[in-house]
């Protein structure tokens, strides 16, 4: 990452002004450096504090503790990694929270992309009603939001489980599909569909064939932010469980009885498959943009 | 919000073929309110209805075994504050300054990203997001190995004998980091970092370089140019940032259940444990919405103060 130090640091390249040290020219090269590359080094202070703790969870994936819980160092083994699956219901509450999550982005993506096309292109009454009801549940603290959907549960008698969890999180997925959805669609030029209708394209093939894919980027965006918040929620599941085990409860479980190397795996796995799915579409990106240009 | 339908006359669905002319506006009318019906629907009855419900709940009495009933007692309310003020204060003092190290650190990121990570931008954005991909939960146990007592960093803090500082100060105990304010703190930064570096990276991406060189040419200098120039511009990203950080961080019981001792904890893990635990439903209930009124308030006047209204 110092490399990224290296632009700056040649005068000619950046457009930032470099007349200010100027009275303090005799304090020294270091110096001089120093306080033109305060704000990088700082940059990289924090981008290490927000790494550090993934760093940590991927050496300690190789650790054989001593006891049952893995917060010291003992000694380097492979074991978590050729047996992920050895600790009893952890590679089922995954399964669980994979499906969960599954269905909720459905849910919520097909449920907030129709509010957001509503909200963009009609006008009608309540818009303001509507506005607020998709902005509180964004500016609610979680355990509100938990507390109070569990004891509706609890007081219609209904079993906590799968359906009530799935409930939940379609719920505070929601408002977070219509936020990208919305800006997405907000942001497109109407001219392109009146351009459609202009050549005889039918309301619906002007919606499949321009509005859809233009719009699709956003529906995509809030698609992923919905996978990664249900998958990842513990305060709503929490609330609205019972005694069914999400991995994020199984990990909070653990926190108390013991934690298993191959929490570790796990965590360290979906690190290293999301960061390579990001490059990977980086790069197609970046192919299928110079292939355009020539 | 029941009435949002109402407008759609019933019988304009039965007259199928006649009058195509007069038909067509009548059912585009119709078409946003059956957009936004089952979704509106779903918040209503999940998340609108639950908190009317959890009002009433607050003011009930009774117990597990003979249920319970509204009897408008208010008295919880003033018991839960009575006993539970610390708690109170706690998690809106622990999230304040989470939020205010949240801008502290994720500014100089957000501007490293924005203005000076030229080709490296994409992967420094990465890392930012990537960490999201490892459940949360991990990571902030992974902090319990890293301000272990005997680890690495709790001995550079008491070489350097900043431990005793802290202690004096009264946000560590003894010569640990663990289990004292500090690591809580620490904790609930750490979480809610990237909810402070997107927005402001989104609001600084926005402004025009050229601003920055027409600052030069006017011959201010560098801080100059961010103290008129580019922080207010910000503001937006400052704003958005600090809500996203402090609302869930007030809100949390993750970071003081897994890194504090019971010395620290917040309304959150108080509203946990009276619901899941004591199961005083009454008593949660009062405590969330006492939590939910307070930060309401809170950002609202924030919102006016800033006066950034159209944010939302």
């Amino acid at each position: 990452m110092a490399a990224t130090d290296t632009p700056a640091q040649d005068p000619t390249a950046t457009t930032a002004p470099a007349a200010a040290p100027a009275p303090r020219r005799s304090s020294g090269k270091g110096l001089r450096w120093l306080r033109r590359n305060l704000v990088t080094l700082a940059g990289l202070a924090t981008l290490a504090y927000l790494i550090l703790p993934n760093v940590v969870v991927m050496v300690f994936s190789f650790n054989k503790p001593n006891g049952r819980f893995n917060y010291q160092w003992t000694r380097f083994s492979t074991d978590a990694w050729t047996d992920p699956c050895g600790v009893a219901d952890m590679c089922g509450s995954l399964g669980l929270s994979l499906e969960i999550a599954v269905w909720a982005t459905v849910g919520a993506t097909v449920l907030g992309t129709m509010i957001a096309f509503a909200l963009a292109r009609y006008r009608f009454r309540a818009r303001a009603a509507v506005n607020t009801l998709i902005f509180l549940p964004m500016a609610m603290p979680e355990v509100v939001m938990a507390a109070s959907l569990a004891t509706l549960f609890l007081n219609m008698g209904i079993q906590f489980g799968f359906w009530t969890i799935l409930i939940a999180h379609i719920m505070f997925c929601l408002s977070f599909v219509v936020t990208a959805v919305k800006a997405r669609v907000m942001s497109m030029d109407p001219r392109l569909e009146q351009a459609a209708q202009d050549l005889y394209a039918t309301p619906v093939q002007t919606f499949l064939r321009v509005t859809l894919p233009i719009a699709a980027p956003g529906i995509a965006a809030g698609a992923l932010l919905s996978f990664a918040l249900s998958f990842d929620d513990f305060i709503i599941t929490n609330f609205n469980a019972g005694s069914t085990v999400t991995f994020p409860m199984f990990v909070w479980g653990s926190a108390q009885r013991g934690t298993p190397v191959q929490i570790n795996v796990i965590g360290t796995a979906m690190f290293l498959v999301a960061v390579l799915c990001v490059l990977a579409g980086q790069l197609a990106g970046n192919r299928r943009k110079r292939s355009k240009r020539s | 919000m029941t009435a949002t339908a109402a407008p759609a006359p019933p019988d304009e669905q039965s007259d199928d073929e006649a009058l195509p002319l007069r038909r067509t506006p009548a059912r585009k009318r119709l078409v946003p309110y059956w957009l936004l019906l089952p979704g509106i629907l779903w918040l209503i009855v999940f998340f609108a209805a639950p908190l009317v419900y959890q009002a009433s709940t607050s003011i009930q009495t009774g117990s597990l075994e003979e249920g319970f009933k509204v009897t408008w007692h208010f008295a919880t309310y003033w018991d839960a504050l009575a006993e539970y003020w610390p708690q109170f204060v706690r998690s809106v003092g622990y999230a304040a300054v989470a939020t205010v190290l949240c801008l502290l650190l994720g500014y100089p990121l957000a501007y490293l990203i924005a203005f000076k990570a030229g080709r490296w931008r994409n992967l420094v954005m990465i890392l930012v997001i990537a960490p999201f991909f490892t459940s949360f939960l991990i990571r902030t146990l992974a902090w319990k190995t890293i301000l272990a007592d005997g680890g690495p960093v709790v001995g550079a803090l008491n070489a350097l004998h900043l431990l005793d500082v802290t202690s004096a100060l009264g946000i560590t105990e003894g010569h640990r980091v663990l289990a004292t304010p500090l690591a809580v703190v620490c904790g609930l930064t750490y979480n809610f970092l990237p909810f402070m570096v997107l927005p402001l990276y989104t609001s600084l991406e926005r402004i025009d370089p050229r601003l920055h060189e027409a600052a030069g040419d006017l011959y201010a200098r560098p801080a100059t140019t961010f103290r008129r120039v580019t922080f207010p511009l910000s503001m937006p990203g400052v704003v958005a940032g600090t809500l996203l950080t402090f609302i869930p961080a007030a809100g949390d019981y993750i970071n003081s259940e897994l890194l504090g001792s019971t010395d620290q904890k917040m309304i959150g893990n108080v509203i946990q444990s009276q619901f899941l635990r004591v199961l005083d439903y009454p008593t949660a209930a009062a405590l969330s919405f006492l939590l939910m009124a307070a930060i309401l308030a809170m950002v609202t006047l924030y919102i006016r103060k800033s006066g950034t209204e159209d944010l939302v």
